[in-house]
């Protein structure tokens, strides 16, 4: 066989592969969607959950996903920013190091139901915070914050090591070139990945089962007062999010509509992450002109 | 040769981990000339130059001994601000390094980081820079697109507008035109030869022509070594060793 034919025959075995790929989630895309898209309605994304009758909606685990999103986010950022910026700029190659991103991989293959017991056992037993948004919110930390790491060391280390010699050759300090220097430039993919991790968290159902709950008690939209446990607000009320109410209705759902009511939940939670991954490469890409061509 | 030496070193040994890079180096820099470093690949001369701004610093296991003084001042003690020493001693590295920003921001970026806000004293050194690096004329209509949008030529000299626009009294130049056309590379020369009475010029260059053309004094460094350094006429014209005049003529290197 000549070395045209065996190109050919690889080109072609290469291309059947992408497109069973392509079939397989254009597939999967499609059933949810079809099957679930007739469903919503602005009915179905305001009202609450009904447990027995049919026509429940799934306004309050929608607000309840968005809330534990931003609380989750929130504390996550920050932390994985710092440790980023900590492996990528200033860890070097020290053992310490090395066991320090050894667990960080291992932490990031952790099955999220092991994160969801663990916040059971640490935050809602041992620190008494029960079931609560508070409780969710730290157990998907500790789900987001290995792959947030990771993908912040990831796109800071993209950056060329000629931007830092230009930043350090010019008289910046470290940390004026690390700020000014090379996280301007690692901000697309920054900010992708943070999106991504983002679309992680929405659809993240196991870390949450036992750590926010399973129950969405009825919210008093008009109560903006954190403190009061009927509020939207209060972060230490349980709650149901989308993915976790897909689960229930799923596992014990008694509605008589309750396979609608699953199927259009979960075409509400693919479009969501569809539109933070869309997003991610939108804001990315924008940012990345912005910051290029000021 | 009336001029002081603005940089002096004696006996410098480079150490990366166990091998010795530099073997025992002493030369010194007279002010407002341009010095070109030549030799062979992997003789040491880049490593070398970079320890003049302790950008070798940088690499891990890099250890310097010897004594390298800028204005008398050794940059090697403890009490060194490398900071501070970086923003007298500027460099331009092979590779044009542009920020990817736009021309303006690049030149003025290093001002702007030591504090300076003044829109027109900004203006000023950016227009003062690029005239210097001779690419104003090119550039003058399209500051605010982004120095990635330029030719490599047209990013090496604004690269090297950025290092003016911070006022340092010496600029390393670390093979500034090799990546670059001709064309580029000679207006790139003729750049460094108006700089002359304004700044300390250290180049290394694998170009013997560019070296022979725009440098006062030339060092022949080979295997870590200085093999002969003096006034560049006179290391091309009339070389004292015979290793120098193997290396100027093209039989090895």
């Amino acid at each position: 066989m000549n070395a045209k034919r065996v190109d050919k025959i690889a080109t072609g075995v290469i291309n059947v592969i992408a497109g069973i790929i392509v079939l397989i989630l254009a597939g999967l895309l499609g059933y949810i969607l079809v099957r679930g898209v007739p469903h919503i309605s602005w009915h179905f994304l305001t009202s609450p959950a009904k447990a027995f009758q049919a026509g429940g909606g799934i306004g309050i685990q929608l607000f309840n996903s968005f809330y534990l999103l931003v609380l989750a986010m929130l504390i996550s950022v920050p932390i994985s920013l710092g440790a980023g910026i900590y492996l990528s700029e200033y860890a070097g190659k020290g053992r310490i190091v090395e066991i320090v991103r050894t667990a960080i991989e291992i932490l990031s293959s952790l099955p999220s139901v092991v994160v969801g017991l663990f916040g059971f056992l640490l935050f809602v037993i041992q620190f008494k915070f029960g079931f609560s948004i508070i409780s969710g919110a730290l157990a998907l930390t500790m789900f987001n914050l290995p792959l947030l790491t990771r993908s912040i060391e990831d796109s800071l280390e993209q950056v060329a090591f000629s931007q830092r010699e230009a930043g350090l050759s010019l008289g910046l300090s470290r940390w004026e070139t690390v700020i000014h220097v090379v996280i301007p430039e690692a901000l697309p993919g920054i900010i992708s990945g943070m999106i991504l991790g983002a679309g992680r968290v929405f659809g993240e159902a196991a870390a949450l089962i036992y750590t926010a709950g399973q129950s969405a008690p009825a919210l008093n939209f008009a109560d903006w007062n954190p403190f009061d446990i009927q509020s939207p607000l209060s972060p230490m009320r349980p709650a149901e999010t989308l993915a976790v109410h897909i689960w229930k209705i799923n596992a014990e759902g008694i509605q008589p509509d309750a396979s609608a009511v699953s199927a259009g939940a979960s075409a509400v939670l693919i479009i969501v992450v569809l539109l933070f991954n869309f997003l991610a490469r939108r804001v990315g890409t924008f940012i990345y002109r912005k910051m290029t061509a000021a | 040769m009336a001029n002081k030496n603005i940089i002096t070193s004696k006996d410098v040994h480079i150490y990366y981990g166990d091998f010795e890079a530099i073997k025992g180096v002493s030369i010194d820099f007279p002010e407002h000339e341009i010095t070109a470093l030549i030799g062979p690949s992997g003789c040491g001369k880049s490593t070398y130059l970079r320890t003049l701004d302790r950008m070798n610093d940088l690499v891990p296991g890099a250890r310097t001994t010897g004594a390298i003084k800028l204005d008398g001042e050794d940059i090697y003690a403890p009490t060194t601000d490398v900071v501070q020493l970086r923003k007298r001693v500027g460099m331009v590295f092979q590779q044009p390094n542009p920020f990817p920003f736009s021309i303006y921001d690049n030149v003025v970026y290093g001002l702007r980081l030591a504090g300076v806000r003044d829109r027109a004293t900004l203006d000023a050194a950016c227009e003062r820079s690029l005239q210097q690096a001779a690419i104003w004329d090119e550039v003058k209509d399209k500051l605010h697109d982004s120095a990635l949008g330029l030719s490599g030529g047209q990013q090496q000299r604004v690269v090297m507008a950025r290092v003016l626009a911070v006022q340092p009294e010496v600029i390393l130049l670390d093979e500034p035109t090799s990546a670059l056309d001709p064309i580029s590379s000679t207006q790139i020369e003729n750049t460094l030869l108006e700089l002359r009475d304004q700044y300390t010029i250290i180049i290394v260059t694998h170009n013997m022509h560019q070296a022979s053309r725009i440098s006062d004094r030339t060092a022949f460094f080979l295997q870590g070594d200085i093999v002969e350094v003096g006034p560049t006429k006179q290391i091309f014209m009339n070389p004292q060793h015979k290793e120098t005049e193997d290396y100027i003529s093209g039989r090895f290197g």
